[in-house]
């Protein structure tokens, strides 16, 4: 049956005629291969751990952010233990530090970027996701992405010379006239300070908030829109009920993601914040951020506790942001996961 | 030319669902065999598993003996050296992308390492020549993309392709389930004239296609082989009930 | 509701309902021009400002002592262009590499690992990603340099250029691959050469976009290329960048370096517009024509 001598035992198929039969040794002498026959084992082997090398990397250097805080700041953490993160005095000459001052600043600027910016960013996301005419939705998703591509130095160039001079003219003393009794908006109006670092870190995280936004307005199913339109609903109840609803998970985890932006944010903080370490109930006084202390001081850090109190900070700063862009990232996850995703391989 | 293959207790698995079950075949040099059976049947698998293919989906395996010619594909072999004797046309015209009409002919010489430009040059040609293309492209072969052009002229740069490297077998997964009746026919009479010096092997669902092109016809079934025969045999008087139920229309 | 002809009562939306929905429109019509406001005043700024003080001397010399009227920031430049060099070559292949692992290889735990530690890294404030390169570098050469400045911008690029990179070979089709391996193409033949190739409109997209974010980063330099008031091309001295010359500028006293600061930032802003815009076209493009 088979036309090799090597002895194929019972193979299934037709008996072939004379005419066929092909032998293989005619084959092969007319089929000279064009290419050498060697194998790509070694080859691809190689470049699968050359690939895997450079994917490694990545966990290297942040292990490798991790090792050099932790071993940087374990002066500060044996001088000052859990109290570090509670003291409220940072003073280099008799070498007392404390990081509240701080966090406070770090906080406060960032929940007042975040009171500023999400209404305006939700707003921006609903109104090109949904309201838009399709012409100019383009144009303003790409205006507004590149609110995010100017450099943190320029903001706070911008601020220095518009943003501070205007609120130290004009907003400033009319809030304290009308607010001062909160306790919030008193005393002298700098402009430098608390307030101007969270209208410019507002002006920061807007885009990112509002990509996220409409990134989970769109994956929103177009059913949900319709079956609240069948009811007989306005456009304004349609996104209320049918599509902030659902894109709510997403939406607060663009918040965050926001947030972890403000939080690590340091250059255009830096420039407006005022650089002050006091804890000051009013928006209107100087404070200053755990990133912009780190900015300031740690090339002029003298005595190895203060530059080690200045990278606990740093470690501080990098754990929390971590934190938070792990909750944001699951958050959007929950919504984003229905659309369909890539597959390969 | 083409050389025979010889596929003895050959089991393919996709995770732990067995798509193939010990099929047993001698397929004959210089001739066109046709696979044929119901959708979800085996015979996509069966044809990969020919060049080594099917082991690139995560997951999937394959044991057996397969001999192409005097080579033992699945004993110490690489797979690239494989593939380089098998040539393969898939289901949808794949042309690389960004590659121009005479890079993707040239391909599988190129990225092995074959530097000599004059009979690159000759064997581009004459691939395209060999692919019933060469009249239509000759002059947009450095200018337009592989993509450019239309879906049969695609799919006849791919059987061109796979033809430069000079392989001993061509499998064609359905070539030409995805073009109009005018490209199949090209397609159709491409076969004719290749398997005077190759060995070819074709997918199909279409019976009427198998029984034009082909001197033997083998029907899958549910991963098994039910019946390998003469096409004429298969068509008119086949053995087994199975085998004329789905050539009669009552299954698939 | 499934029959028309048995409406509930509600013919008519109210007129409250519509004036809300009225509202509801103004308003997010009217947060669209507030978030405008500040990104036209920052250009309007930045072309006002910038170009009045934008001046051949600017472009040609380094800066000048204090009090004395002239000087550029030439040097600053210049060393921008080092240190963005630097990064850009450590940077984009480790970047892409770790993108061909995860997209190609990175199905099992090791590759979802890797893709959590890119994000990780993608969020970690640039500041700390400074005292990291001086840590690293400055405290082991014992003085400040270029490299340094340029390994922590590096590490900034990396997650961006990994996470583009997988996305776009992803979206490479699988018969595409396929086609090249039924040709006896070895697979890291077929991962460059035509995986790659396919991609490569959208893999230099997230490198541009990359570039983009780390050419204004400002943080992770202080410490680390440190500035100078000279030329430096050696990658071991301190080195000047446009953005740390803005900064320092800008917190200055004098009008004359504020004004150098204004056209300082005109420069860095028309790079990246540029950079940006460039990619966007490309991009544009580059889906219709590069993959499919």
């Amino acid at each position: 049956m088979a036309n090799r001598a090597w002895g194929a035992p019972q193979l299934s198929g037709p008996e072939l005629l004379p005419h066929e039969r092909v032998s293989d040794r005619a084959a092969r002498g007319q089929s000279a291969l064009l290419i050498p026959e060697k194998s790509s084992r070694w080859a691809d082997g190689a470049f699968h751990a050359a690939m895997w090398a450079c994917a490694g990397a990545i966990l290297l250097v942040v292990a490798l952010i991790v090792y050099e805080l932790m071993s940087n700041g374990e002066l500060a953490w044996h001088a000052f233990g859990w109290k570090f993160f509670v003291r409220r005095d940072w003073d280099p000459v008799n070498n007392q530090f404390g990081a509240l001052p701080f966090i406070y600043g770090t906080i406060v600027s960032s929940l007042l970027a975040l009171i500023i910016s999400v209404p305006l960013a939700i707003g921006v996301a609903v109104f090109i996701t949904e309201m838009s005419p399709i012409w100019l939705r383009g144009a303003l998703a790409f205006t507004t992405e590149l609110l995010a591509a100017i450099p943190s130095v320029i903001y706070g160039l911008w601020a220095i010379f518009v943003l501070v001079p205007l609120l130290r003219q004009y907003l400033e003393p009319l809030m304290g006239r009308y607010l001062s009794w909160t306790g919030l908006f008193a005393g002298t109006p700098y402009g430098i300070g608390m307030l101007a670092a969270g209208v410019i870190l507002a002006i920061m995280i807007i885009p990112i908030i509002s990509a996220i936004a409409r990134e989970v307005m769109t994956a929103v199913p177009q059913q949900q829109r319709e079956g609240v339109l069948a009811l007989g609903a306005t456009r304004w109840e349609m996104i209320r009920m049918g599509v902030l609803r659902n894109a709510r998970a997403g939406i607060v985890g663009g918040i965050i993601l926001g947030l972890g932006r403000a939080l690590g944010e340091t250059m255009a903080v830096t420039m407006v914040i005022g650089n002050r370490a006091e804890i000051t109930k009013s928006l209107f006084a100087p404070g200053y951020t755990m990133a912009s202390v780190i900015a300031n001081e740690f090339s002029e850090a003298t005595g190895d506790l203060y530059l080690s109190s200045l990278v606990e900070i740093g470690l501080a700063l990098f754990l929390v942001t971590i934190v938070v862009n792990v909750l944001a990232q699951f958050l959007v996850w929950t919504v984003t996961r229905g659309t369909p995703r890539r597959t390969n391989v | 030319m083409g050389v025979a293959i010889e596929v003895e207790h050959l089991n393919a698995w996709f995770g732990s669902t067995q798509a193939l079950k010990d099929i047993s075949m001698h397929i004959a040099a210089n001739h066109a065999t046709a696979i044929i059976g119901p959708s979800g049947c085996g015979k996509s698998t069966y044809v990969r598993c020919l060049n080594r293919m099917h082991e690139t989906v995560p997951g999937a395996r394959a044991e057996g003996r397969v001999r192409i010619g005097d080579l033992n594909i699945y004993n110490g072999t690489s797979a690239t050296q494989v593939r380089r004797r098998v040539g393969m046309v898939f289901q949808k015209p794949n042309p690389f992308p960004t590659y121009s009409i005479y890079d993707n002919v040239a391909a599988g010489l190129k990225l092995n390492g074959f530097r000599d430009r004059r009979r690159l040059d000759e064997i581009v040609e004459r691939s395209l020549r060999q692919a019933a293309l060469w009249d239509e492209v000759r002059d947009d072969l450095r200018k337009k993309s592989g993509s450019s052009l239309s879906g049969g002229q695609q799919q006849r740069l791919c059987i061109a392709r796979a033809l430069a490297v000079q392989p001993q077998v061509l499998l064609m997964d359905e070539p030409a389930s995805a073009l109009d009746p005018i490209s199949t026919g090209k397609i159709e009479e491409l076969i004719f004239q290749l398997k005077e010096n190759y060995t070819i092997v074709i997918v199909t669902h279409n019976m009427q296609q198998a029984s034009r092109v082909a001197e033997f016809t083998g029907f899958f079934l549910l991963g098994e082989l039910i019946e390998f025969d003469r096409t004429e045999k298969i068509f008119t008087n086949p053995a087994d009930k199975r085998t004329e139920d789905y050539i009669t229309g009552r299954f698939g | 509701m499934s029959d028309p002809t048995v409406r509930p009562a509600m013919p008519t939306v109210s007129l409250l309902r519509r004036m809300i929905d009225g509202l509801a429109t103004a308003v997010a019509a009217g947060s669209v021009l507030l978030v405008l406001l500040p990104l036209i005043a920052i250009f309007g700024y930045l072309v006002y400002k910038g170009f009045g003080a934008l001046n051949w001397t600017f472009l040609t010399q380094t800066p000048k002592p204090v009090g004395e009227a002239g000087g550029g920031m030439a040097n600053a430049i210049g060393g921008s262009m080092l240190i963005l060099g630097i990064a850009s070559i450590l940077g984009v292949p480790l970047g892409i590499g770790a993108g061909i692992y995860l997209a190609e290889y990175g199905r099992g735990h090791f590759g979802d690992l890797i893709r959590f530690t890119a994000d990780v890294l993608n969020g970690v404030p640039s500041i700390v990603i400074g005292i990291v390169g001086y840590s690293i570098i400055v405290l082991t050469q014992k003085h400040f340099s270029a490299l340094a400045g340029g390994v922590a911008l590096a590490i900034m690029m990396v997650p961006t250029i990994t996470r583009a990179t997988e996305e776009m070979l992803l979206l490479v089709p699988i018969q595409v691959r396929e086609a090249a391996y039924g040709l006896g193409v070895a697979r890291w033949r077929t991962t460059i050469s035509i995986t790659l190739r396919t991609a490569t409109s959208g893999v230099i997209t997230g490198v541009m976009l990359a570039f983009a974010r780390i050419a204004g980063e400002t943080a992770p330099l202080l410490f680390t290329a440190f500035g100078n008031q000279y030329w430096n091309w050696r990658i071991n001295q301190p080195t000047a960048a446009l953005p740390l010359q803005i900064f320092t500028y800008a917190i200055s006293p004098f009008d004359e370096w504020h004004r150098q600061a204004w056209a300082g930032a005109l420069i860095l802003i028309v790079l990246i517009v540029v950079a940006v815009t460039a990619v966007r076209i490309a991009a544009a493009r580059g889906m219709v024509k590069g993959v499919i």
